[in-house]
């Protein structure tokens, strides 16, 4: 589903690269954290999926596809395959709730019927069945979170990739949001999320790769949050 | 569509000067154009009554050949000889003699209301064949082969009577094109300012098009409408504006005050600008703002 092959990425305004010879690969279906301090790489990693940058070296693998060779143009259809969701949620203000996730059906090009059934269908399926017609700011952190969900969502992507969903919003509401991740996951969507939240890493008892200065240092079946046994697999780590 | 007119709304001000300065500067390309195509008109006009006038001497001319003696018969048919020879007579198209009697009353007619014209007696008059040339930039060839013949006065060609009126009117429609050139450079850099602008004021939209995967042509269309509507308002004024000074200031003005027989460009040729310039106007803001646009569609 996704593989990266011996992947570095190195920007130019900086002398370390962000990751640094990367491999691994993540399975359909997979439910996946990535966990790391603040610039060991782990926003890379996602931005490397979508796209959205180039690796200095090494191959990408997303959904069958070598990324370096996908043509800018074709860029737009890859990513209606994957489902993004941020910390800051980044809903359109002026809109509504229905609004917001009918506003990423409406961009590519979905019919008007097609939307009147998936947009109520998603909201009711992350649990806004009711708040449709309310403003982003009439709602709740966690709320806001989930319309965000439902956007990412809506198309069915193959692949939702998340970034800090929880790192705006308080522990119980959290672990609303984890529930609703993990459902997504079951109906055979792979998750892969980026996270500083050791309770939530601890709990859920997936599987885990840590990044440390842009390097795999960890990459486990069912993990936590910290270092429990040092099991490596796949080449790169060699701390 | 609704976001166009969202986009056109948001920045008034901006659009308002697009709209104003595609208006001048295509005012400008419309004026240059239209007086380039009156300065070939008059050309066409004036070469083609043009002549070169073969002077003979009279007996009170020592200018060139002359020496206060009248031109004799065998001179005059030297000449005549030399413009029907094979060196000459392929560049001519017709000529004809003109003696004293004739270029005498020619000169009445012209100076009717001068007083000098009582003085003047025919002898004053120079003789002269007046020819006329298939094509008359080569008037030259004329004027060297016959100035040093015996009792040739002089060899004029009339067109160079009209060359600095068409100097004048050439460097008045390059300096319309220049300022015209700069206009259009301040167009196309406010209409990509004004598209930023606008695409500043919608990054967040933006960003998630791009997240979702919406097509760049999906992302791009709605600021080249936008730009290109605020042009089109500017250079259908531009039309309308070069349509408006044919018709007033060239055919109502210029054409009531000089009576002349010039020949003044007409409403066809501003019709045949006008879609030019609504044209470039278009043209320019399309490429510009898919240009301004462009840098929020890299990948």
């Amino acid at each position: 589903m996704i593989r990266f092959d011996q992947v570095t990425k190195q920007y130019s305004s900086s002398a370390r690269p962000a990751l640094n010879s990367v491999t691994l690969e993540i399975l359909k279906g997979e439910f996946v954290f990535l966990v790391g301090a603040s610039g060991s790489g782990k926003s890379s990693f996602l931005r490397l999926v979508l796209k959205e940058e180039n690796p200095s070296r090494g191959q990408i693998h997303v959904l069958g596809q070598e990324l370096g060779r996908l043509a800018n143009r074709k860029v737009p259809l890859f990513r209606r395959n994957l489902g993004v969701v941020f910390q800051d949620f980044r809903l359109l203000p002026q809109k509504t709730v229905f609004a917001n996730v009918a506003f990423s059906l409406q961009v590519i090009g979905r019919s008007k019927g097609f939307i009147q059934e998936a947009v109520p269908d998603v909201l009711k399926m992350v649990g806004l069945a009711g708040k449709a017609s309310r403003f982003p700011h009439e709602l709740s952190g966690g709320e806001q979170q989930r319309v965000a969900i439902a956007r990412a969502i809506v198309n069915r992507p193959a692949i939702l990739l998340a970034d800090e969903p929880t790192g705006n919003l308080d522990p119980s509401t959290s672990a609303g949001i984890m529930t609703l991740l993990e459902r997504i996951s079951t109906s055979g969507t792979t998750v892969i999320m980026a996270t500083h939240d050791a309770g939530i890493v601890d709990q859920m008892q997936r599987r885990v790769i840590e990044l440390v200065s842009g390097q795999v240092v960890r990459d486990e079946r069912q993990g936590g949050y910290q270092t429990q046994s040092i099991s490596v697999t796949g080449s790169g780590a060699n701390l | 569509m609704s976001e166009v007119g969202t986009g056109l709304r948001r920045n008034v001000s901006m659009v308002i000067s697009v709209i104003l300065v595609t208006f001048i500067s295509l005012t400008f390309v419309g004026a240059a154009i239209l007086l380039q195509s009156q300065i070939g008109q008059m050309k066409g006009y004036w070469y083609d009554r043009a002549q070169v006038a073969v002077y003979f001497c009279t007996a009170s001319s020592d200018i060139g050949n002359c020496d206060l003696v009248e031109a004799t018969q065998e001179q005059k048919d030297l000449v005549e000889a030399q413009l029907t020879s094979t060196t000459l007579a392929p560049l001519i198209d017709r000529f004809e003699f003109e003696d004293h009697d004739q270029a005498f009353a020619r000169y009445q007619e012209q100076f009717s209301d001068n007083e000098f014209a009582d003085f003047v007696t025919p002898d004053f008059l120079n003789e002269a064949y007046w020819v006329n040339l298939k094509d008359p930039t080569q008037s030259d060839a004329l004027v060297e082969s016959l100035t040093g013949f015996a009792g040739v006065e002089e060899v004029k060609d009339q067109r160079k009577y009209l060359d600095p009126i068409f100097a004048a009117l050439n460097a008045a429609s390059i300096t319309a094109i220049g300022i015209a050139g700069l206009m259009l450079v301040a167009a196309v850099l406010l209409i990509s300012t004004t598209i930023r602008l606008s695409a500043f004021s919608r990054r967040k939209e933006l960003g998630i098009m791009r997240l979702v995967g919406a097509s760049n042509r999906f992302i791009q269309t709605p600021f080249i409408i936008e730009g290109v509507i605020a042009a089109l308002i500017g250079s259908v004024l531009a039309a309308g504006a070069v349509l408006a000074i044919v018709k007033f200031f060239v055919q109502g003005y210029l054409g009531s005050t000089i009576q002349t027989t010039t020949a003044f460009i007409g409403m066809g040729d501003a019709l045949l600008v006008a879609p030019i310039l609504i044209g470039i106007g278009v043209v320019l803001a399309a490429a510009s703002a898919s240009v301004a646009i462009s840098r929020y569609l890299k990948v």
